[in-house]
């Protein structure tokens, strides 16, 4: 019963801050209405028994993605204003694709039912029987032996990203005075001194 | 008040995928919202795979989640790095202004 109503309300508020999401002007508010989203998204997830993606979920998207966005939105000097004109014209055709896969979703749902054979196909199925395992360790049991390899590939693809941001948002700005170490200890006395004989009555050219 | 099922889930994940798509078609002019809505149809994709991972006894799903994260994580760091050194260079970040190499 309890279960049921936090649904509803989880959902409620889920739906409500995605359409606040696309539809307010200040993409700040919009920005923080992905973190009310991201919340309740985490809410439902523990709801359904799936704490560990609940918490990463928070940890991922509300801690470094909605942050991400909060500083890039903030960085950018634009005139918000400007980029909403002319944005009237597609609501209809927005509407009408929205529409109908609104509607393709609902029909699906609904005639959609699970196949009996479809239950031989799992591959790993929860633990939970012999022993009580928490949500985290059965992943865990299960990430670090069959998904080992993707785990990792997907460690890479983290990492790549990492290099691409910096590498496209890295800049060497002019003007900026910086020390260079190895060029100061690799100076030599011949390089930078030179003895002249100065003869009596003529300047040192 | 009837049970919670899979349906219920599936369908709110349908209705958070077309709040996504709309998104795109109503703010197509500006880039951060579009890459907004691109995260919120990620979040309805997760759903989907969570609720068929609790309610088929499948740890898989779970699993995925984790992998549809990382994705999504490395796209909004690449696509916001983009976007930064887009607007330093143009001083707008428009979408019909990215068109210059279409030539």
């Amino acid at each position: 019963m309890l279960a049921t109503l936090a649904f509803y309300v989880f959902s409620a508020v889920l739906i409500f801050s995605a359409a606040m999401v696309i539809v307010v002007r200040n993409p700040v508010h919009s920005v923080l209405f992905l973190i009310l989203a991201f919340f309740n998204a985490a809410g439902l997830f523990i709801l359904l028994g799936a704490e560990f993606i609940g918490m990463i979920l928070v940890i991922v998207y509300v801690g470094a993605v909605a942050v991400l966005f909060l500083f890039v939105v903030m960085m950018l000097d634009i005139s918000f204003a400007d980029l909403r004109k002319g944005a009237v014209q597609f609501i209809p055709l927005g509407l009408f694709i929205g529409g109908v896969l609104l509607f393709q979703f609902y029909v699906l749902f609904q005639s959609w039912q699970i196949a009996p054979s479809a239950m031989l196909n799992i591959t790993t199925p929860s633990l939970s029987g012999e022993e009580e395992l928490t949500n985290a360790t059965q992943l865990g049991r299960i990430l670090y032996t069959d998904y080992v390899f993707a785990f990792q590939v997907s460690g890479l693809i983290l990492l790549v990203a990492m290099i691409g941001a910096i590498v496209l948002t890295h800049r060497q700005r002019a003007g900026v005075l910086r020390q260079k170490v190895a060029e100061q200890v690799a100076r030599k006395p011949s390089d930078v001194l030179e003895i002249k004989k100065v003869e009596t009555g003529s300047g040192v050219e | 008040m009837v049970d919670i099922g899979l349906t219920h889930y599936l369908i709110l994940a349908g209705i958070l995928f077309t709040i996504g798509v709309f998104g795109i078609f109503l703010n197509r002019k500006n880039v951060i919202v579009i890459l907004m809505s691109i995260e919120l149809m990620l979040l309805a994709v997760n759903i989907n795979f969570v609720a068929f991972s609790i309610f088929l006894n499948d740890l898989s799903g779970q699993v995925f989640t984790m992998f549809i994260l990382t994705v999504a994580a490395a796209e909004a760091a690449i696509g916001l790095a983009i976007l930064v050194v887009f607007f330093r260079n143009k001083g707008t970040i428009a979408v019909e202004d990215i068109a210059s190499l279409k030539g």
